[in-house]
């Protein structure tokens, strides 16, 4: 394939970009949801 | 409100199904991405970028469209419930990351394509602008108040700025410009790929919107618990100024005056 290196690249950043964001999300969501009681999380 | 530790998080069974999904599409996207789809004959390799280039633009118009509706129902419903504002809010960062993604992504195949990473052509401008008007939506939400004040605010330029969609999408039949023409979404229906070409497009369009579902989800519920943590705050603060505030009793100030 040629450009091979450049084209990857691309693939890295993009799914490193979400992942990156994915841990944020739910790194603060952990620390959020760590001090409420289970009866105020609607999702529980 | 008490404060008790559970040690949860915005997971749940289903968010955790539809994670490992979402990777399975994202392995298979790479797999027909990068191994299985043919070059194309006048592009070359370069197209491989268009599979994430693509799915990418799609998911951050609709991030913005959510965001719009989301903000839609906020302000024009009885009930002003912030349900609507914070999935407006988490939408929005969401459409930025594919936004963003989507102008690397596309300087990258420009470079490739074109030798140059940018040329201020008429697509490649809007969407610029596209990115900077939503960067300056999700500012807006930070600045201070109630969080009535910021849907309100927020909400108002939501539905203002997705005026900006159609701008940026019919760009390329509004201007002459270098950004090529619409590839599936044509005015006269026709769609330019074909066979694994358009498979792998709509295999990218199908991945990128689990990943969008499950970034919503995940951010909306962290906005709902990171809101109510604000409003514990809110109380403990008004509890302490009223403590403060109030004059010692009696016993106490006979013990101040010994």
């Amino acid at each position: 394939m040629e450009d091979a290196g450049f084209i990857v690249t691309s693939y890295v950043i993009t799914f490193g970009g979400v992942l990156a964001y994915a841990w944020y999300v739910l790194r603060r969501g952990k620390k959020a949801t760590e001090q409420l009681p289970d009866d105020s999380k609607p999702w529980v | 409100m008490a404060l008790t530790a559970t040690g949860r998080s915005t997971s749940t069974h289903a968010t955790r199904v539809l994670g490992i999904v979402t990777l399975a599409g994202v392995a298979w996207l790479i797999l027909f991405g990068l191994f299985l789809s043919p070059a194309d004959k006048n592009q070359g390799e370069s197209v491989r970028i268009l599979y994430l280039h693509a799915p990418s633009a799609w998911l951050a118009y609709l991030a913005f469209v959510v965001t719009a509706g989301a903000s839609a129902l906020y302000l024009f419903t009885k009930k002003h419930s912030l349900g609507w504002d914070r999935l407006a809010g988490a939408s929005a960062e969401v459409g930025v990351l594919f936004m963003g993604i989507t102008l690397v992504g596309g300087m990258r195949w420009g470079r490739l394509t074109w030798s140059v990473f940018w040329r201020w052509d008429a697509r490649l401008t809007t969407t610029a602008f596209l990115f900077v008007t939503y960067i300056g939506y999700l500012a807006v939400r930070r600045l201070g108040g109630t969080f009535e004040q910021r849907a309100r605010r927020s909400g108002v330029l939501a539905l203002l700025a997705v005026l900006e969609i159609p701008l940026v999408h019919f760009s390329v039949e509004l201007w002459r410009g270098l950004h090529q023409d619409a590839t599936i979404m044509r005015p006269n229906g026709d769609v330019k790929l074909d066979g694994l070409m358009l498979f792998t497009l709509l295999s990218g369009i199908v991945t990128f919107t689990l990943m969008y579902a499950w970034l919503v989800i995940h951010r909306t519920r962290t906005l709902t618990a990171e809101d109510m943590l604000d409003d514990v705050g809110l109380e403990l603060a008004l509890e302490e100024r009223r403590r403060e505030s109030t004059p010692p009793n009696i016993a106490e100030k006979g013990a101040l005056l010994s």
